[in-house]
């Protein structure tokens, strides 16, 4: 089976996150009012052959604690949906 | 003693480095690609400053994987001596040979200036070259050089004594002001807990030169070279 992953990584809320506040300000100038909480992650998305979702599943959390993210200073999320292989 | 410096594709303070092992202190050196993996013959790895493989996902991210970076895990694990050097601390922080990691600085600016640090504590081979609190002035050249660690790290680093270098003013005072990238705890370098791992952002291989006009960082390789009076 083929999947398509989709990864979220965000700071961990104990990160400040410069870029972030500096967005959250260009918001406020911008007239857009109460905006609190702006932070920048990243998005990954990939494809993957794996047996089934929870092998897909095992093999994107080792990616991610491998190498995607680090776990210092980053937490992850992801979606994982099936593509769809024509025959 | 031998000295390695590693070299990664968009590594660019390797020759900085060896200029000053083999230039100014006349040890041996040789550059180490990164596909080597054979490092035995050397006593001192020097991972270098730069933008090692494009610094692509995170500073050093990439680099950690690279065959050489194995064989320098190996050589800290029988307990000689690795100096990692701003985007060498980020490779070293990634590889997990150091603790903690390095963020984007606090202000997003790409600092290249000359800044303070304090000596910490110089008791460990890489600042016995210093006095104890001795102020010095190194460069720093760096955007993600902010560093970071959960509470419990920054305390266990702290009560080890293991954080060589803080940022300071010219009078010695560890103050937010004196504070270029938002560093916790103003940490501008740490070494291990066996003590012969050292990460720093500031760069003493570019202080090191009498003829550059600045000198305070040859005490990082006087020391290691034990040639402290």
């Amino acid at each position: 089976m083929q999947y398509h992953a989709q990864i979220y990584v965000t700071l961990r809320p104990s990160v400040l996150d410069p870029a972030g506040t500096a967005v959250e300000s260009g918001l406020g100038q911008l007239g857009y009012a109460g905006i609190s909480g702006v932070r920048i992650g990243k998005y990954i998305e990939l494809n993957l052959e794996a047996n089934d979702e929870a092998d897909a599943k095992g093999k994107v959390d080792k990616m991610c604690d491998q190498l995607l993210t680090n776990p210092v200073i980053e937490n992850y999320r992801f979606d994982l949906t099936p593509v769809a292989v024509t025959a | 003693m031998k000295f390695g410096v590693i070299v990664f594709p968009g590594s660019n303070c390797d020759r900085d480095m060896a200029m000053v092992t083999e230039g100014i202190f006349g040890q041996p050196t040789r550059m180490v690609w990164h596909q080597e993996t054979d490092i035995a013959d050397l006593d001192v790895i020097a991972v270098p400053g730069g933008f090692s493989y494009g610094d692509y996902l995170r500073c050093g991210a990439i680099a950690q994987f690279s065959p050489v970076m194995q064989s320098v895990i190996e050589h800290a694990k029988q307990g000689k001596y690795v100096l990692g050097v701003c985007n060498g601390f980020q490779v070293l922080t990634e590889v997990g040979l150091l603790p903690g990691a390095l963020v984007r600085n606090r202000d997003l600016h790409f600092i290249c200036d000359r800044v303070p640090l304090k000596v910490e504590n110089n008791s460990s081979a890489w600042t016995r070259g210093y006095q104890k609190d001795q102020v010095i002035t190194i460069p720093i050249a760096h955007g993600e050089g902010r560093y970071h660690a959960d509470e419990a790290t920054l305390k266990g680093i702290e009560d080890n004594g293991q954080v060589l270098f803080r940022y300071c003013d010219r009078q010695g005072q560890v103050t937010t002001a004196a504070n270029p990238n938002g560093s916790l705890n103003n940490i501008a370098g740490i070494m291990n807990e066996q003590g012969n791992v050292l990460g720093m952002m500031p760069h003493p291989e570019r202080a090191a030169d009498t003829g550059l006009g600045l000198v305070d960082g040859k005490g990082v390789f006087e020391g290691l070279l034990n040639l402290v009076a």
